[in-house]
């Protein structure tokens, strides 16, 4: 598996080992909590223990008192300091929503910031933060984003915004329609978790005169842009540092109070200031996600085929609105129709504030519901008409023939344009690889002989590739060694091996030697991070065409040296070569290097340097797409539902590297079962939080893990892209629920029952023949 | 999560400890056994002992000690200690059957069986087999030994008999008779969690009827507790399904359930019924 | 009350002189006294498993633990896996299987692995599963860590 095939540095589409792994194995990573500086100190945050209510008073004596406690801030000491911002969308109106980094005279959660202690030690900070007493005055909760929006602040309401997305003629769909098929569901409260909880490490360089902060993740340009401008310090003073990330899956690398809080003491204090967050914070302070509650109507014809959907949600954003705006509800109401031919659609999401932890994005944000909530109502149009569920989603799915298919709606402020696709070739795969018609029969046996096991399926439509824009910088040096600067960000997917793989494939080179820098505003001036599976494709992209041109550079230079024309040169071994001769190494790219150094005769008045860097626009996304099937079984006795057997069929176009696509595919079906069966916020009616520690929430561990069979398809490559790729970060989740739902259906022989996630024992028994 | 400070004792015979324990009794001194709740408890600050008497130290208390009819088990035995090889036949074998559901492997080879008896959670595994066997609690303390019954020493939720200035030694259960059926069910969540549900069913068989039937229940209730319904039902009858269909009824109708909740007296049934069924 | 203690704790081989606070965890104070920060936290109560570290040979939560109680007591981390360039058959294994993305549960699973082989190189497959089930992983869905260490005990048993 380790060796590189020979010939050519045909690399891209090859399972080779990681680039990441000698490190991290090692135990040599280095994450938040590994980055320490002389004189730290360590900051540790007072919470509101109370939902909502008006802060009266902070009384901060005792901590200060307490040795060894260097400074102790609640809001009066950062009231100069403006509320964290979000990006931007076509939504207007939000601002009034943000959150100050420590509460201003309200809290809103139960985790909300109230106060910071920096002391000499994360002991002593907390025996500090212990010491600060807040005093509230109880306000009513909101919990329920169903309920009518109460007051947030005097002039504004909890509903900042509704999302609103229509296409074709909704009504004249209903009147016509030979039935309608309505419902209404859920998706609980849940989010990414990652294993590494958040840390923030800020320093002053007095000497350069830059502020650094380290243990940062995917998206450090914006977020030093506007870490610059909150704290009024120009964006080159500002330096973002990537070490390790312990996961990302959207929650990690968002701009919170505690970034801000931290640079702004490490320039206030002149010492480096550490936090690094536990879990039970991590638990009520990190972007929470999925909460959304689902009503919708669908207008169909005689044959189940879709003619409308009128689409009504309401999203529980929690108590502020976070750095992404209303992007889940964006993508919610955009992504709703997945794959098949609808001619008219209508939806309104409330985007809704309550007395939660705030909202953002989980990894397939607003697919994982509203694949969920779609794939339900094809379960219930094929029960109300009679056929079965497969059958009904063929009459459905849209065909290739009608790629590249315009939805006529916009996510994220571009046009939903369907790319490429072949739905119905790739469920046509998915169920003969799992074998589905024999498994029915098998079902079948195993329910006469008493056993409540059933089958089920989810078909997804993914967005991938966001743009606008990446860049790539490759530099070959005169030892022939190349490095790679992207803008883009790693959260573990395995980023530094596939663009040192597409690196490769087109500099012959072996992937090994190529450093990948990434995660640095130092070393890249604009960068987009690592988010929405944009990586491979967007960095991937611009990565091919920096390497391009470093070959088409090399052979230029190589040219009147070996007194050839470039176009009767190549590469070949990281060597340059004739080729007609492809066997005869002339120059290698090191000597290249060298002939292109300052000093070099070639490159008197011009710019020194085996160097490109190459950007990559898109304008639209890419669209990946497949299929989960389930099998499940659930206990009479105690209503818990195993999963035996499942498959994620996927197609991404391309994959640079299939073993780490597999690994992106299994690890988000992990996360997809805890939000389908296990994981879940809970709040009582005073708005505590009832999920703060791993005993309490919980992630699927090995021994709840299916067989797991994965099916990367390549069929439909993009046209979008010059390698055709598609992103593989979100396929494995975004399906889970819809399928289990299904399969849990199937084995109760209740179609429909099913209506919430995650779905819990308790539930189940409930539903039981008795 | 950092624990707030503490005095820290490593004492290293039972006579200091329990001196200790006695002179910090007013500054909240907490032995330490394990770790595997303590420690947790204290990185949330929930638990904010002045002291702590690490009682690791204490050479003897790691040992477990089997005679015919007994075991006696010291306060410092782990749970990783008692599997199935710990003892001969059915008791041994009930002892593998609880072990495997406690926690998992790392938690294991630190908590002890007496730490968990003093913890007294209601979902704890060793707490049930007390009950179930009607084990005795060796409490020292510096006014002398007593023995506690398991039913005297559990008193609720998290709550026991033991004062504050006395520490558990050991346990003792009585094992089973040659031929005894042990079964034992749990109900989680998740692999290694805390049980929502869990029965232990032993009896012996003596001319096709069944005698000695012991049948308890965790999880459910606040604290372990036996079905006496049920026993007294299984008592002298024949072992068919549908006795056991009926037996498991009774524990779950008659259980104190912690809340009245239908979920949890089908749990409580679907528990004694498998415990029960599965016994061999 | 912040009495210290001077400790040893015996790392990898190697005798660390360590002073330390009762109430500091063995997992603080291999990090931030020894500075190996292989170990890591990611619940410092217990469940997520990151800390895993052999104590006298067996895995342990070192989040569950005072360093104090370690006192003399030998102990195993990531960093003493590997022999100078060559990794432990666990450590290739991982990265020949893709058993790691982000890498933060990995050094916690590679001293869980090794404790559950070195106490049984036979172990069977079953009880290899229910082994593992004892730590979080929140990137791999866990195939890719099964797949490793089933195939280093493959190897063992061959
Ligand atoms: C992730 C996780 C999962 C777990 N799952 C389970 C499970 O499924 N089932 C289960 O039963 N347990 C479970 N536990 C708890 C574990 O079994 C503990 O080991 C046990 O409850 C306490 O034993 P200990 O020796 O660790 O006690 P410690 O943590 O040292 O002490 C616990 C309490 O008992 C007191 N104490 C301990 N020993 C004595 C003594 N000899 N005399 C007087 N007081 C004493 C202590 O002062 C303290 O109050 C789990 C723990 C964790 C971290
Ligand atoms: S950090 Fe120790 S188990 Fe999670
Ligand atoms: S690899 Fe990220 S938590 Fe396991």
């Amino acid at each position: 598996m380790n060796a590189l095939p020979p010939a050519k540095g045909q690399v891209i589409g090859h399972s080779v080992t990681r680039l990441e792994d000698g490190p991290l194995v090692r135990g040599q990573g280095r994450f938040a909590a590994d980055v320490n500086f002389p004189r730290q100190i360590f900051m540790r945050v007072v919470r509101a223990q109370i939902a909502h209510g008006h802060l009266i008073a902070i009384n901060t004596e005792a901590a200060r008192a307490l040795p060894g406690v260097i400074a102790v801030w609640t809001h009066a000491d950062v009231a100069s300091i403006p509320p964290i911002p979000f990006r931007a969308t076509r939504l207007q109106g939000l601002e009034p929503y943000c959150q100050p980094i420590l509460a201003a005279g309200r809290v809103r959660y139960a985790g909300e910031p109230v106060a910071v202690v920096f002391a000499e030690n994360p002991y002593l900070a907390e025996d500090a933060a212990d010491l600060v007493l807040a005093e509230i005055e109880e306000l009513p909760v909101l919990l329920d984003a169903r309920l009518p929006p109460a007051e947030f602040a005097p002039g504004t309401s909890t509903e900042p915004a509704i999302v609103r997305k229509q296409f074709g003629d909704v009504d004249a769909a209903f009147a016509t329609a030979f039935d309608v098929v309505a419902l209404d569901l859920s998706v609980g409260r849940h989010s990414g978790v990652p294993l590494e909880c958040r840390g923030a490490i800020a320093r002053y360089d007095a000497a350069h005169d830059v502020l650094e902060l380290h243990g940062t993740a995917k998206k450090q340009h914006w977020n030093r842009d506007e870490i610059a401008r909150l704290l009024g310090l120009r964006p080159h003073g500002v330096h973002l540092f990537e070490g390790h990330v312990g996961g990302g899956f959207g929650v990690r690398g968002e701009l919170y109070p505690e970034d801000l809080l931290v640079c702004l003491a490490a320039l206030r204090l002149g010492r480096p200031v550490k936090w690094i967050e536990d879990r039970r914070e991590h638990m009520v302070a990190t972007n929470h996600s999925r909460e959304q509650h689902h009503s919708l109507r669908a207008a169909i014809d005689a044959q189940g085929r879709l003619l409308a959907i009128d689409a009504v949600f309401h999203h529980d954003q929690g108590a502020y609105v976070r750095t992404h705006g209303a992007r889940v509800a964006d993508l919610t109401a955009a992504m709703l129709p997945g794959p098949y031919r609808l001619h008219a659609y209508r939806v309104a999401g409330h985007f809704r504030l309550t007395n939660k932890t705030p909202a953002a994005t989980y990894r397939a944000p607003g697919r994982f519901e509203s694949t969920f909530v779609r794939e339900r109502l094809m379960d219930a149009i094929a029960a109300r008409i009679g056929v079965d569920p497969i059958e009904l989603r063929r009459r459905n799915l849209l065909a290739s023939a009608d790629m590249p298919h315009a939805r006529q709606l916009d996510a994220l402020g571009t046009d939903v344009v369907l790319d490429s696709g072949d739905y119905a070739g790739l469920l046509d795969k998915s169920l003969a690889r799992f074998g589905w018609d024999a498994l029915q029969a098998e079902l079948r046996a195993r329910r006469a002989a008493g056993e409540l096991v059933g089958a089920g399926i989810g078909f997804f439509v993914e967005k991938s590739g966001l743009g606008p824009s990446d860049g790539v910088r490759i530099s070959v040096d005169r030892t022939g060694a190349v490095e790679l600067v992207s803008g883009a960000a790693s959260v573990g997917q395995g980023v530094e091996t596939v663009l040192a793989q597409i690196c490769a494939e087109t500099l012959t080179v072996d992937y090994r030697a190529i450093r990948v820098v990434r995660g640095r505003t130092d070393r890249i001036e604009f960068g987009n991070g690592a988010h929405a599976s944009r990586v491979t494709v967007m960095s991937g992209s611009a990565t091919h065409l920096a390497a391009l041109e470093i070959r088409a550079m090399a052979l230029a230079t190589a040219a009147p040296l070996l007194q050839a024309q470039p176009d009767e040169l190549t590469l070949a071994r990281g060597h340059v070569v004739r080729i007609a001769a492809p066997e005869t190494d002339l120059m290698s790219l090191a000597e290249v290097a060298a002939h292109m150094g300052p000093g070099s005769p070639l490159m008197i008045g011009r710019t020194p340097g085996l160097t490109a860097e190459r950007w990559f626009y898109s304008d639209h996304m890419t669209y990946p797409y497949g299929v989960h099937l389930a099998v499940v079984r659930i206990d009479r006795g105690t209503g818990e539902i195993r999963v035996e057997r499942y498959l994620v069929a996927n197609d991404i176009g391309r994959a640079v590297n299939p073993m780490l696509v597999e690994g992106q595919i299994a690890g988000g079906v992990a996360q997809g079962l805890g939000g389908a069966l296990f994981e879940e916020f809970r709040y009582d009616e005073a708005g505590q939080p009832l999920s703060t520690t791993f005993a309490d929430y919980l992630i699927p561990t090995l021994a709840e893990m299916p067989a797991l069979d994965v099916l990367v398809a390549e069929d439909a490559p993009s046209p979008l892209n010059p390698l055709g790729v598609k992103g593989a970060g979100e396929g494995g989740i975004n399906g889970v629920g819809a399928a289990i739902a299904s399969a849990v259906d199937d084995a109760l022989r209740k179609p429909g029952a099913i209506t919430t996630l995650p779905i819990l024992p308790r539930q189940v028994h409930a539903m039981l023949p008795r | 999560m950092k624990s707030s400070s503490f005095e820290y004792h490593a004492p290293k015979t039972l006579d200091d400890a329990v001196a200790l324990l006695a002179r910090h009794a007013e500054e909240e001194a907490r032995v330490l056994a394990g770790g595997q709740t303590m420690v947790p408890a204290m990185a949330m600050r929930l638990a904010r002992p002045g002291h702590l008497i690490d009682i690791n130290a204490i050479p003897g208390l790691d040992q477990i000690s089997l005679t015919d009819h007994a075991m006696r088990i010291g306060a410092c035995v782990r749970h990783a200690a008692l599997g199935a090889t710990a003892a001969p036949g059915p008791f041994g074998r009930l002892l593998g059957l609880l072990q495997h559901h406690i926690a998992h492997l790392p938690i294991r080879t630190r908590g002890t069986f007496c730490g968990s008896l003093a913890n007294a959670d209601a979902a704890s595994e060793w707490c049930l087999l007390m009950v179930a066997l009607d084990g005795r609690i060796e409490a020292r303390s510096t006014a002398g030994t007593r023995m506690i019954d398991a039913e005297d020493f559990l008193l609720g939720y998290m709550t026991t008999a033991l004062a504050p200035e006395e520490m558990i030694v050991a346990a003792h259960l009585p094992t089973l008779p040659p031929g005894t059926r042990v079964g034992f069910h749990e109900f989680a969540r998740r692999a290694g969690d805390f049980a929502q549900s869990m029965a232990i069913a032993t009896y012996a068989v003596a001319q096709g009827r069944i005698t000695a039937p012991r049948i308890a229940i965790g999880g459910v209730v606040s604290r372990a507790r036996r079905c006496p319904e049920a026993e007294a039902l299984l008592h002298g009858a024949t072992p068919d399904p549908a006795l056991f269909q009926e037996a498991a009824r009774q524990a779950a109708t008659h259980a104190p359930l912690v809340e009245e909740d239908p979920y949890l007296r089908s749990l409580t049934e679907t528990s004694v019924l498998r415990a029960l069924t599965g016994a061999a | 009350m912040t009495q210290h203690h001077s400790i040893t704790l015996h790392l990898n081989g190697t005798a660390h002189a360590v002073s330390v606070e009762p109430r500091h965890t063995l997992v603080d104070v291999i990090r931030e006294g020894c500075g190996a920060t292989g170990t890591h936290t990611g619940c410092e109560h217990g469940v997520c498993g990151s800390c895993t570290v052999l104590l006298d040979g067996e895995p342990i939560r070192a989040c569950l633990m005072f360093a104090i109680q370690a006192d003399g007591r030998q102990i195993r981390t990531v960093e003493g896996l590997a022999h100078g360039t060559i990794l432990h058959r666990l450590q290739q294994a991982f990265i020949d299987h893709h058993a790691l993305q982000c890498g933060y549960c990995t050094p916690g699973f590679l001293m869980l692995a090794a404790g559950l082989l070195e106490a049984d190189p036979n172990i069977s497959d079953d009880a290899l599963q229910d082994g593992l089930s004892a730590n979080l992983c929140r990137c791999t869905g866990y195939v890719n860590i099964l797949r490793a260490v089933r195939a280093v005990a493959a190897e063992l048993r061959a």
